[in-house]
Formats: structure tokens, sequence, C-alpha cells
């Protein structure tokens, strides 16, 4: 391990550059950890976002060597062996300015999947009563412990060719409440994450899979989405 | 499009994509087929003439064809040339009728 890394950070609104810098190397040392450092020592213009540090909130992503990743947790030993780092904005997003993005499209698109528990009872009503181990409750599992991060949508390609397209994690919201018995919408979400930027834009890349911080499989989800439309058009609901 | 005609094309797709698998599969195991063992045209034309069961396996390839291409090709129109609406999906409706119509004149013409 050489004592020093060789860090490529773009920087500014459009049209923007690398800007190089050199950070010394730590022990357990994360991306987050080097972006910080920059910031405090070395150039305290530069903007980015994080809020957690420990990968809950989803707010630290960045392309970090080409490859979209939550930078908290993401340990500088295991993308960049070489000493050398180039760290860029997420993909796919209006960058705002040096590593921060505007994420107001990510989250409409969740509003426009009816990314929205809607119940139909009270709070006089009694617990409705789910089974843990139901086909229903285990897809909506798989698939509920998104942050939001925003790394699946920059990892998509149909997002880049196809900007209307709602992207992994909207998509993978809206299966989640399919699948949730106790949710009222289910047609108007259906109707919602049908059509020509809905579910069967998906190519199946498996990109946000792959990328996905928190081990969620959105192909998965926007699977069971294509055949939930599939059924539900040919039943006559759409 | 309607929501429902984009879920019917997608499905369409996925069934000609499973049909067009093994109508490949036959198609190129006969070309390999008729080549090593030296067929001339006029012993592959013997072969074919009259016979029903390769008119009736060419027409679902060709149908497959017609119905595969036109959709994918929508998605590439949409994504690589931004070209979507009712103009790209008449013109590929016509280039659908086009495929169908040169493929089974093709299967017909081998029966014939």
């Amino acid at each position: 391990m050489s004592s020093t890394l060789h860090v490529r950070v773009w920087r500014g609104p459009q049209p923007g550059a690398f800007q190089r810098f050199d950070v010394p190397r730590a022990p357990s040392q994360t991306i987050l950890d080097v972006v910080t450092y920059i910031q405090r020592v070395l150039d305290p213009t530069l903007a980015y976002r994080f809020a957690c540090r420990v990968g809950m909130c989803g707010s630290c992503a960045m392309t970090v060597n080409g490859v979209p990743r939550w930078t908290c947790r993401t340990h500088v030993d295991k993308v960049a062996q070489a000493g050398e780092l180039e760290i860029a904005p997420l993909r796919n997003l209006p960058p705002i300015r040096d590593l921060v993005v505007d994420m107001r499209e990510f989250f409409d698109k969740w509003t426009r999947a009816e990314g929205r528990f809607k119940g139909a009872t009270t709070k006089q009503s009694d617990f409705a009563r789910v089974a843990p181990d139901s086909e229903k409750r285990r897809d909506a599992d798989a698939g509920i412990e998104c942050i939001g991060c925003g790394v699946c949508y920059s990892a998509c390609d149909v997002v880049a060719w196809n900007s209307d397209y709602l992207g992994p994690a909207a998509l993978n919201r809206a299966w989640t409440l399919v699948q949730d018995e106790r949710d009222a919408a289910r047609v108007e979400r259906l109707q919602a994450v049908a059509g020509d930027a809905g579910c069967h834009a998906c190519h199946t890349h498996v990109s946000c899979t792959e990328r996905c911080p928190k081990n969620i499989s959105p192909t998965a989800s926007i699977a069971g989405l294509k055949r939930a439309v599939l059924k539900a058009a040919l039943e006559g609901e759409l | 499009m309607t929501r429902r005609g984009e879920a019917v094309l997608w499905i369409a797709q996925r069934a000609s994509a499973a049909v067009l698998a093994l109508c490949v599969l036959v198609h190129l195991v006969t070309i390999v087929y008729a080549m090593r063992g030296g067929l001339s045209g006029a012993e592959i034309l013997a072969r074919t003439r009259g016979n029903a069961a390769w008119l009736a396996f060419y027409s679902v390839f060709v149908v497959a064809v017609s119905v595969h291409a036109p959709i994918g090709l929508r998605a590439v129109l949409r994504e690589w040339a931004g070209w979507r609406g009712r103009s790209r999906d008449v013109l590929l409706g016509l280039f659908a009728f086009f495929l169908l119509a040169i493929g089974l004149r093709a299967a017909w013409a081998v029966f014939g």
C-alpha cells in the first residue's frame, strides 16, 4: 500500500473538469473519508453530499472509478488497489456543483410510480394480519430495504436512453406496494407503471441489481411488475 | 399506444422469441445438414415441394419474425433515435406486413 492516493475529483458546474488531489492513505479509509479530507484540508469549496456515514441515509452515492457506489461504505482498499481514484457525480441526474446532483427527478418518479402506501383502514381498525412467510410478503420484504441512494438509477442504461423511464428504484418501490396485502391502490399503481416509460421498458440488463449496495434485485421486482401489469391488461383492469 | 397495447406488445415479443428460439435452431440444423450432405438446389426443392410440414414450419417462422422484429425495432427507435408516437408505430406496422409478405412468398415458392 502506497502512502498517498492520487485522486481526480470532478469539479464545477457544466462543463466542468477533473481536479487532481493527493490524499494520505489511512487504514480502513472509505471513499467518503477521502472526499471529506479534501474538503476539510485541501479545498473547502468542494461540494458533496452526505449525512449518516453508516449506509442508512442514501445521500453519499457517487461514481467511483466509473462505477456508482455508496461512498461511506466503500473502502479505498476495495476499489483503488493501484492508488488511483476518480470520483465523479452520479450519472443520469443533472449535476448541480462538483459531486452534488439534483435528485428531484429521481424522487418525482417515485411519486409518478404511485410509490406511496394507500391504506383502506382507519386507526380504529384492527391490526392487519399478514403472514410473514406468504409469497406476497416475501416479495415485498425482498425490496423493502431500499435507501433511495440513486445508485441503481445511475447504473441503468434504459434511464440514459429514455429519460421518461421510471427507473429501478421507483419500480422496485411500486412492486413492494403491489405485493402489500394492506394496500388499496393496486390498480392505480399498475396503471402508473405500465406504458412506454414503465416496467416493460426494462431490458433486464441487471445493472441495477449488480450495483445495489443493499443487495436488492430491482430486476426481480420489475419482472414481477411486468407479469402483474400483463395480467391486469388481459383482465381489462388497465 | 395504450397501456394495454404496450403490455400486449411485450408478451407478443416474448412469445415470438420462444417460437424463434426453436425455429432458428431447426433452420440452422437444416442448413448445415443440406450443405454438408452436398444437396443441390434441385434436390432441396424435391424435398420441399408439396411438403405441407415444411410449409407449416416456415410459415410459423415467418409469422414469429414479423411479430418479433418490429417490436424490437420499436424500442431501438425510441431509445436511440428518440422517435415515438403514431408515425413510428404505423411505419413499423407496414414493416411487419412487409416481412410477412416476403417471408410467406418465399415459403410458398419452395412449396408450390
